[in-house]
């Protein structure tokens, strides 16, 4: 085996670098790990991006041929099933879409149970979306397999805040010293953590900006500042995300309309005029077009929406990649 | 581990000559291709590079340079112990119809071709390919030979030969260092 | 059983005399015979408690034994068992059951399931309302005259202040030796606790769970301490966990209202900085709060705004507790833990007496629910716990007796454990 290692001695001196057998938070991340998993997404995407004039003619490599991924959905999300369906796929690997009726799985008991289920039929990755926050984590002190965290609740959504983190260093070069602005339902965004703890390991300053029901105290913490008012927050940012207003919260009474909301926060054309000329539009989708962004906005050049949906699979692919590499 | 002897195969002015008759090789035989170097990561990269100056010099032609990093398409990931990091692939180019000359530092093995052939062709399918190493130290464990070489040695397969290059190392250097068990 | 028994050579601690003397202490039939120096002990057995210290039995006045209804995780013997093994002799259970004790029978069941198994004395607490909903009230006066020795809602909040002031008037007019029934009141406004999970503030934020703010104690301590004013009952405060709400009752004995209030080991000994990681072991209510909430509870007990210490005993099965967080229930168990961790974070740590703290876990509680116990005076019945201040241990759920292992103090190191429980003269050696 040393023999073969030998041959392959330039690119085995270096070793992955995560430090945990799991992608939880990007809270337990450092630095170091954060980088290498942009950098390794760069290289991903150009397995199914043509760079410049060259072309791939098949879109994936065969780094995880024989790795089998499972998608464990507790909660309904297209998208980032899909997204990490097709990183495990680009990869090679052997993907099964776990279908978790919710009503069978109200007993821990059970996810607990559908996990081993699961390990017991040799499955090397699980990717876990949940309601409840923990869950993953949870899972992770149960199991052998590697746990990736998929969104769970309003803690973390990892993949999510690489992926926004990877489009802005793409569009910027570095991320240290911007603004990124996350407008909205901070409170339940389990995306704007993931966000918050990897823009600030990177150097970046990230504005919170929402109605006070909206917005938690307690994120406050160096690099993150909270404000109230979207007008006077944009002309300082280099990026905004909107995140999605969903209709309950108008119904627990955290805002009192849709249309007020929409006139304070939501992101048009005029509001995005005060801020400066490079500044992006991000958001994580689904898009309620016309209550938190504009059609016009969400479509126009400075959107890098669509930028963040292929970048998803790439920054998912470097996820999967690296995780192997603890099994 | 035990006491290491290291000898030396080749220095500054020996790589210039072994790099330069590959070189001159090449841009005599391929004249009339389209061809474009590709190194593989790390030491082919900058092998292939001096190899495409040589041939420019030589044909008064550009020839297309890339680079290609085989991580993701090793046949040993499943029993590897230290997990590699994907360096960087860089191929700016059509691959259909160019002769494509695949530079590494050393032929061992042959597995890191292999890998190397099969990568290259998901980007597409070159008119040929051709292989130049530095180094054939033997011990094929695929039926893959070079094309062009610098210099053949005889190894044990316990055997490190270690290729440093001015623009990765900061040195020009062959060595081998053998183990003695 | 007439054999006499002679505890040798301990420290004997009786807040209720003062005494902190090297005295031994004679047991007959029962009762304490002779509390002395060099006490005769021909013809008895000796138990040497040299280094040991001798108290008053412990009483936690706020367990859930969880029988009827819950015997996968507690019964009324394991849970009677569970507290001689972490030093009580008596414990009142609360009467959260399934179903709720708000009926004479369910009392008397109580009362019968704990005499036949033995083990340490089990005074049950009848619901306020019916079913504890919150809307009407209970036959208080039946339920006491059968045995309850108080009433609480606990788990949930009488949320009608109007059904509260009704309560705590009625329980006025039901005495025993002129001491009205008193009331222990769970007080969190469920209206802001609604779907929450802990302590609100930084830690509740990163882990994006939906926090309980401290003024959701201290709202309700506020209005049942103005009832209170208002209607003379005894009101005691159950499981109080914030500085606010220790400052409110601080007022409130100032100005003579009748309240009274315990703390757990749990509140007094771990932060909401134990809940990054989502064990749900720390998944209890009240949440465990911030240090500053912590620092103020410890010294409510020294000051004595907070009277007495009380477990809130709350088995749970490890199936419950590995759910979701947000679906796994409340509570820790505490009746093993309690003697080790009060003793370390109050005793061995300087800010309460050993006196003082021997009251706390004794006295105090038998002065607010009116129970029999609490001294240790000759003619009085022998309920004693002896402990063991030098042993240094780490919390293991092997150990356990209860039927849950659901310890928020699992793996932790704390100092002192009891040695022995005498209930009314039985002897249980609990280090073997
Ligand atoms: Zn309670």
């Amino acid at each position: 085996m040393n023999k073969t290692s030998d041959n392959f001695n330039s690119s085995s001196i270096q070793s992955s670098a995560l430090n945990s057998r799991h992608l939880i938070a990007l809270e337990k991340l450092t630095c170091k790990e954060i980088e290498l998993i942009l950098e390794t997404a760069r290289e991903m995407k150009k397995v199914f991006i043509a760079s410049k004039e060259g072309t791939r003619s098949v879109k994936k490599v065969p780094a995880l041929q024989g790795r089998t991924v499972v998608m464990l959905f507790f909660e309904p999300s297209t998208r980032t099933r899909n997204s990490f369906e097709l990183a495990a796929k680009r990869l090679s690997a052997d993907v099964v879409s776990i279908a978790v009726s919710v009503s069978s799985t109200t007993k821990g008991e059970s996810i607990i149970d559908t996990v081993r289920n699961l390990e017991a039929m040799a499955c090397d990755i699980i990717v876990v979306r949940h309601k409840s926050s923990g869950v993953p984590e949870l899972l992770s002190h149960k199991v052998r397999s590697a746990i990736v965290n998929a969104g769970d609740g309003a803690h973390e959504h990892p993949s999510q805040g690489l992926l926004d983190i990877f489009t802005l260093k793409e569009r910027f070069g570095s991320i240290e010293g911007l603004n990124l602005l996350i407008v909205g339902d901070i409170l339940h965004s389990r995306v704007a953590r993931s966000d918050i703890w990897g823009l600030t390991k990177l150097g970046a300053k990230v504005t919170l900006v929402g109605p006070p029901t909206l917005v938690p105290q307690g994120l406050e913490m160096p690099g993150v500042e909270i404000q109230y008012d979207l007008d006077s927050a944009l002309p300082s940012a280099d990026a905004v995300m909107l995140l999605r207003i969903q209709q309950e919260r108008m119904e627990s009474t955290f805002f009192p309309s849709l249309r007020e909301y929409s006139h304070r926060y939501g992101l048009n054309k005029k509001r995005l005029s005060l801020a400066k000329k490079h500044c992006v539009v991000l958001h994580p989708g689904p898009i309620n077009r016309g209550v938190e962004i504009d059609s016009e906005i969400a479509d126009g050049p400075r959107s890098v929406i669509l930028d963040q949906v292929t970048n998803g699979v790439a920054v998912r692919m470097s996820i999967l990649y690296l995780l192997a590499g603890k099994l | 581990m035990n006491i290491k002897k290291q000898v030396t195969l080749l220095d500054k002015i020996g790589m210039e000559k072994a790099i330069g008759k590959i070189g001159a090789d090449i841009s005599k035989r391929l004249l009339n291709e389209n061809i474009a170097f590709v190194g593989i990561q790390t030491r082919g990269v900058p092998f292939a590079k001096r190899l495409s100056e040589i041939y420019s010099a030589q044909t008064n032609k550009t020839p297309a340079m890339g680079r290609l990093d085989i991580t993701l398409y090793r046949d040993d990931l499943n029993q590897v112990l230290d997990w590699p990091v994907v360096k960087e692939s860089e191929i700016d180019f059509k691959v259909e119809g160019k002769t494509i000359i695949l530079v590494d530092d050393v032929l061992f093995t042959g597995r890191t071709v292999r890998a190397a052939l099969n990568a290259l062709s998901d980007y597409g399918r070159p008119k040929c390919v051709k292989l130049a190493v530095l180094v054939d130290r033997g011990h094929r464990e695929l039926p893959i030979e070079a094309n062009y070489f610098g210099m053949k040695i005889e190894t044990s397969p316990l055997d490190y030969v270690s290729v440093l290059f001015n623009e990765t190392d900061g040195k020009d250097e062959v060595k081998i260092i053998e183990q003695n068990i | 059983m007439n054999e006499k028994i002679v505890i040798k050579s301990g420290r004997v601690l009786d807040p209720a005399s003062h005494l902190d003397e090297i005295l031994d202490v004679a047991v007959i039939d029962g009762k304490i015979s002779e509390i002395g120096k060099s006490l005769n002990a021909e013809d008895s057995k000796v138990i040497n408690a040299e280094g040991l210290w001798v108290c008053p039995g412990f009483v936690d006045m706020h367990v859930h034994l969880r029988e009827p209804g819950q015997e996968d995780r507690e019964t009324i013997a394991s849970g009677a068992l569970s507290a001689v093994y972490g030093g009580f002799t008596a414990v009142c259970c609360m009467p959260n059951t399934d179903p709720a004790v708000d009926s004479v029978g369910a009392v008397r069941y109580i009362i019968e399931r704990a005499k036949s198994a033995g083990f340490a004395k089990v005074y049950p607490i009848a619901a306020i309302t019916q079913k504890s909903e919150g809307k009407s009230l209970t036959n208080m006066a039946s339920l006491f005259e059968e045995g309850a020795v108080a009433f609480s809602d606990d788990g949930r909040t009488v949320m009608d202040a109007l059904i509260m002031r009704r309560a705590m008037e009625y329980a006025r007019g039901i005495y025993t030796n002129g001491i009205s029934a008193p009331i222990s009141l769970h007080s969190i406004d469920e209206n802001l606790a609604r779907g929450g999970q802990i302590n609100e503030g930084k830690i509740s934020a990163i882990l994006g769970l939906a926090g309980i703010p401290s003024c959701a104690e201290t709202i309700a301590i506020a209005r049942d301490i103005a009832l209170a004013e208002l209607t003379h009952a005894k009101v005691h405060f159950a499981h109080v966990s914030t500085k606010n709400a220790v400052q409110l009752i601080r007022e409130a004995k100032s100005k003579g209202i009748s309240v009274t209030a315990e703390v757990t080991p749990h509140h007094l000994a771990l932060t909401d900085s134990e809940l990054i990681g989502y064990d749900t072991r720390f998944k209890i209510n009240p949440p465990l709060r911030s240090e500053e909430d912590r620092a103020a509870l410890c010294e409510g007990l020294k000051d004595g705004t907070i009277d007495a210490i009380a477990t809130d005993h709350a088995p749970h099965t490890q199936i419950d507790k590995d759910l979701p967080f947000d679906s796994a229930p409340f509570g820790t168990i505490g009746l093993e833990t309690a003697v080790p961790v009060t003793y370390t974070i109050l005793v061995k740590s300087g800010i309460l007496s050993p006196l003082k703290w021997v009251e706390a876990l004794s006295l105090a509680p038998c002065t607010i629910f009116n129970l029999p116990g609490g001294k240790l005076k000759v003619g009085a019945q022998a309920d004693i716990t002896v402990v063991d201040p030098s042993a240094d241990f780490f919390v293991e759920p092997d150990n356990f007796k209860s039927l849950s292992k659901n310890s928020c103090f699992i793996g932790k190191k704390y100092s002192a454990k009891p040695v022995f429980t005498f209930i009314e003269g039985k002897c249980f050696s609990l280090c073997l």
